[in-house]
């Protein structure tokens, strides 16, 4: 498995640590009521197909990615920077 | 028909010829009390216990494929109650006694062995927390022997104990660990249920879950819709897809976990070895077969095979404790779809909706919980409590705070 990483180009899978699903992304406000932190640190979704999880390059240039790739084949969709999301302020 | 060492003789006389199919392949009927989702090894012990314990015979069991086709042929078949936990120790010390009363009760050759697991440990602090660990076992009424460093010589002259990663400073010995044959205890289970009248349905996948007001009616499946008072989905591996169609979201992630095996050799390990701090453990099964497996390949997949970082991975362990093994040619690699939950252990509980249950969540120890998994499934569908020794796995507990990790390793799904 090799991930494409937007700044290093495409790396061995072993330069990267998974972290867990988009949902950790996705941190309830604070106040939240405790369902909200179950669902952002339990539950998932966890397709067999298409999905979108986190991973760290850990080996390489330090960067969080968000991996859109496919629980059944492998194969890797697409790789961006976290950091390059675009976070609606609350 | 009773199988016995002498009819083995007779039949072998006469050419074998007399043999009958070890269950019926009966179609479905509209309506059953009870469907279990799932003929794997947990779902098949859930119908033969509701069967035997509770005298629900009006049921069904519904497999995709066909009985045995998922983990229960796919794991490495270790067989222990070596848990500290309160809620984990008392559900495997439950499974262990019944896994040494399965064959007579089923009238079924498992190959249930107990050769005895040896949990080897590499510091002091391991060794104390290992202590901690045969002392609960103990108090559990299992066994534990803490070996040090020529104790464990004695019974695995063939380690590498000087090994300057991880010199061995000795182990655990659970002299009624062992292991048995895996397909055995499905088909056993099987044969089981199907004689006390439960209908084994293969080749039926359930496509649909019917709820109506908040209660369970039936399941649509690949064979037409099938009516039930109660349903249970056992189906660890795609526990996630079936609860979806009830409209869940499980605490679970799928991960990879692989196993391998070599050609056959003669007897050379003679337990079960647990290499902790390598991810490593072996066993020999009785056709000569060295079985051994690592850690999950770390991120989320359904693959049903693993990555070769992770093999590699393994063979450098076997390699650093055994290097003996380093000739054996590996046959086969394959890799288990796991459900892996938030604190590593599992669910056996009611769900929001009602008549509707599930038995999921095993992570990677599943064999070893296949009796009691069925007959606290069986226990919590045909009463609707939870068994006793199966009361803190519950599906709500990482929202009330009430896990059970065992490890001790946080709550994420592949860290355990």
């Amino acid at each position: 498995m090799r991930i494409n990483c937007p700044l290093c180009g495409p790396r061995d899978r072993r330069e990267f640590h998974y972290y867990g699903a988009e949902d950790f992304l996705h941190r309830p406000a604070e106040g939240a009521a405790p369902e909200a932190w179950d669902n952002h640190l339990h539950q998932r979704d966890n397709p067999a197909g298409i999905t979108k999880d986190l991973w760290y390059h850990e080996t390489g240039c330090s960067s969080w990615l968000l991996i859109t790739r496919n629980t059944v084949t492998h194969e890797i969709h697409s790789a961006e920077l976290v950091a390059d999301r675009k976070v609606p302020t609350p | 028909m009773r199988y016995s060492g002498l009819k083995v003789i007779t039949q072998g006389l006469f050419g074998n010829k007399g043999w009958t199919p070890a269950w019926r392949n009966p179609a479905p009927k509209a309506d059953y009390d009870a469907i279990i989702i799932g003929g794997g090894g947990h779902g098949l012990a859930t119908a033969f216990y509701l069967a035997k314990n509770h005298g629900l015979t009006n049921i069904a069991v519904l497999e995709k494929s066909h009985i045995g086709s998922g983990n229960i042929g796919r794991n490495t078949t270790i067989v222990r109650a070596n848990y500290f936990l309160p809620g984990n120790s008392e559900f495997y010390s439950h499974s262990l006694k019944l896994w040494e009363g399965m064959e007579a009760e089923l009238n079924y050759n498992v190959m249930h062995s107990q050769r005895g697991l040896i949990n080897l440990f590499h510091s002091d602090g391991q060794r104390d927390a290992f202590v901690r660990r045969g002392n609960a076992m103990i108090n559990q009424g299992d066994d534990a022997i803490l070996l040090d460093r020529d104790g464990v010589r004695e019974h695995l002259p063939y380690l590498d104990f000087e090994q300057t990663r991880f010199p061995i400073y000795g182990g655990l010995l659970h002299p009624r660990g062992g292991s048995a044959r895996h397909d055995a205890v499905a088909w056993g289970y099987a044969r089981g249920a199907d004689q006390r009248g439960v209908d084994l349905i293969q080749n039926c996948e359930v496509t649909g879950i019917d709820v109506e007001n908040g209660v369970v009616r039936g399941v649509q499946t690949t064979r037409g819709a099938i009516r039930a008072k109660k349903v249970g989905i056992i189906v660890a591996g795609r526990s996630s897809q079936v609860a979806a169609m009830a409209g869940m979201r499980l605490p679970i992630e799928s991960h990879i976990l692989q196993a391998f095996v070599t050609e056959g050799l003669k007897p050379v390990i003679n337990h079960v070895v647990s290499f902790g701090m390598g991810h490593f453990y072996i066993s020999q099964s009785d056709k000569g077969g060295l079985v051994f497996g690592g850690d999950l390949d770390f991120y989320a997949s359904y693959a049903s095979r693993g990555n070769l970082p992770m093999v590699e991975h393994v063979m450098e362990a076997g390699m650093t404790l055994m290097p003996m093994i380093g000739r054996a040619k590996v046959l086969r690699s394959w890799g288990g779809i796991m459900d892996m939950t938030p604190d590593g252990s599992p669910i056996i509980d009611k769900t929001h909706i009602d008549g509707l249950f599930i038995d999921a969540g095993w992570n990677y120890g599943g064999f070893k919980a296949v009796p009691a998994s069925g007959w606290c499934m069986a226990h919590l569908m045909a009463t609707g409590e939870s068994h006793e020794v199966a009361r803190r796995f519950k599906l709500n507990r990482f929202a009330t705070g009430h896990l059970l990790d065992e490890e001790g390793t946080g709550a994420q799904h592949n860290l355990h």
